[in-house]
């Protein structure tokens, strides 16, 4: 059923009983060509990208819960490529371009709103470094314009600008960056990937790798039973490690928590999205109205998918610091997602050492944004057995070889990422 | 979470600064001792980035910088957040002022 004006107008005039399902739900045959671990963005968006470009539509996606259940559910909803390292710069902005077509090829309303980000700078050096990242994202084709804080007071006029530690200098602002509603995200990807005939199997945890003789993966074994498979695909940041241990490999990874937070509704406000780096405080605003808001890691190991006080306290007090008028908001939601943490802060998009078996993971706290790229480059290498030229540097033997893409250079400690 | 420094007794776990998994250790080779190269590089690559990134108890390294400055060894369980001993780190002078009985 394709969505549009006259199908919405059909449905209210007929007290919206014509509806149809999204997507089917059926149960899983006994072989794939390809079978994606992980229901979320990233192994929806792979699906879908499998069967629309490149002709693979014998696909399953395997959720152990309901599809979006885990980090595709939980994050603060930004898209943005305003990176500076090669391999990442043309990787999300090959993304920022998926997502500003994404509602057309979807023909679904993921609701993407470029709003902008504003990423606040607080002293010359971090101006300097603004300044040239903002360089190599205009040499790449990527917008940026370096504010100083004249033009910033123009757009956000309510922040602290005179703050003794962190006085607001400038921003370096890209404005094709935004948000979008994440759930719809998940749910389009779903609902085109069904239509190319992707079978999307919820409720359906992955226990083990059925391997051949020669340790090649040829299936999985599930909660609902064997299923045999060309090619497994592992889309499950978070639970990377876990998985992969199931096929006796380890990864440069490390499972965080990261907490994020919802205001109670207010007026509209903020314009964008609104990065304090310096303190790390990011905050945007909902279309419902709620400000969503995060910070740093908690910083330890965790599977918990809930963090603790101190993080929640440092978050507020980095709000406080930069925007003294959230004060007097109050705070109504707190959650906690698990973060794929990599050696060096960036995604690893390969294939593994056990011969059928591809990664995609250690997405950090970046996954949402990369979502379609990630989508669209982890099935080529599905499809073709090679990289996609956009993601030729996310290899999983990077870290051996000494070609690490560390944008924040904090080296292997994965808490700091 | 609220963990229990042997120095200090319990305290919020915002006093603490972590490290991580306690498990790797750094490899140990005899300068010019004959080891081969692909050896070498493979251990070292082992200890800096791969990790067993533990789904239920591991052990760990935390840091009490808010109170006594003790380096600590936890388990702690990592899908709980249960801590299940907590103890100074070996090596670190507390420790072994502990086990001489001082």
């Amino acid at each position: 059923m394709k969505y549009s004006i006259f199908s919405l107008a059909r449905a209210a005039l007929s007290g919206h009983k014509g509806w149809t399902r999204a997507w089917r739900d059926p149960a899983p045959k006994s072989r794939y060509d390809v079978v994606i671990i992980g229901g979320g963005g990233h192994g929806l968006a792979t699906a879908y990208f499998l069967a629309r470009e490149y002709g693979i539509r014998n696909v399953a996606v395997l959720e152990k819960g309901w599809i979006g259940s885990g980090n595709a559910g939980r994050n603060t909803t930004i898209i943005r490529s305003n990176y500076g390292l090669p391999g990442n710069t043309g990787f999300y902005e090959l993304s920022m371009k998926l997502w500003e077509r994404m509602e057309q090829d979807l023909n679904y309303n993921t609701m993407v709103s470029q709003r902008g980000i504003i990423n606040l700078y607080h002293s010359d050096a971090q101006r300097d470094a603004f300044a040239r990242r903002g360089n190599t994202m205009r040499i790449n084709g990527i917008d940026a314009e370096l504010l100083d804080a004249v033009q910033i007071r123009k757009e956000l006029p309510f922040l602290n600008y005179d703050n003794a530690r962190f006085p607001i200098m400038g921003g370096l602002l890209q404005r094709r960056a935004g948000t979008a509603r994440h759930d719809a995200v998940v749910w389009g990807y779903a609902r085109a990937a069904n239509e190319g005939g992707v079978d999307i199997i919820q409720n359906c945890e992955v226990t083990g790798f059925v391997r051949d003789a020669k340790g090649k993966v040829t299936g999985v074994e599930t909660s609902r039973g064997r299923i045999g498979a060309g090619k497994v695909g592992m889309a499950v940041a978070g639970s990377s490690s876990r998985v992969a241990a199931m096929a006796g490999l380890r990864l440069p990874i490390e499972s965080h928590v990261l907490q994020a937070f919802v205001s109670e509704a207010i007026k509209p406000l903020i314009p964008g999205v609104i990065t304090f780096g310096a303190g790390h405080f990011y905050v945007s605003q909902s279309d419902k109205g709620g400000l969503v808001f995060g910070g740093d890691l908690d910083g330890y190991n965790s599977y918990a998918q809930r963090g603790n006080m101190p993080v929640m306290e440092d978050v507020c007090e980095g709000g406080m610091a930069i925007m003294p008028m959230i004060g007097r908001v109050r705070m109504l939601r707190q959650w906690g997602g698990i973060m794929d943490m990599s050696m060096d802060g960036s995604p690893i998009i390969d294939k593994t050492p056990v011969d059928g078996l591809y990664l995609n993971a250690g997405w950090c706290y970046g996954g949402f944004k990369a979502t379609p790229a990630s989508g669209l480059v982890f099935a080529h290498l599905l499809a073709r057995d090679e990289a996609h030229p956009e993601a030729a540097l996310f290899r999983l033997d990077r870290f051996r070889r000494g070609a690490m893409i560390d944008e924040k250079g904090q080296g292997a400690q994965p808490n700091l990422h | 979470m609220r963990i229990a420094c042997p120095f200090c007794g319990e305290r919020e776990n915002g006093e603490f600064t972590y490290l991580g998994d306690a498990a790797p250790k750094r490899p140990n080779f005899v300068v010019d001792g004959g080891e081969s190269p692909e050896r070498i590089e493979d251990a070292f690559y082992d200890y800096v980035y791969l990790r067993d990134n533990l789904a239920g108890v591991m052990r760990e390294y935390w840091y009490h910088g808010g109170g006594c400055r003790s380096w600590l060894v936890a388990e702690r369980n990592t899908v709980t957040h249960e801590f299940i001993a907590v103890t100074a780190a070996p090596g670190a002078g507390a420790a072994s002022a502990m086990r001489a009985g001082e």
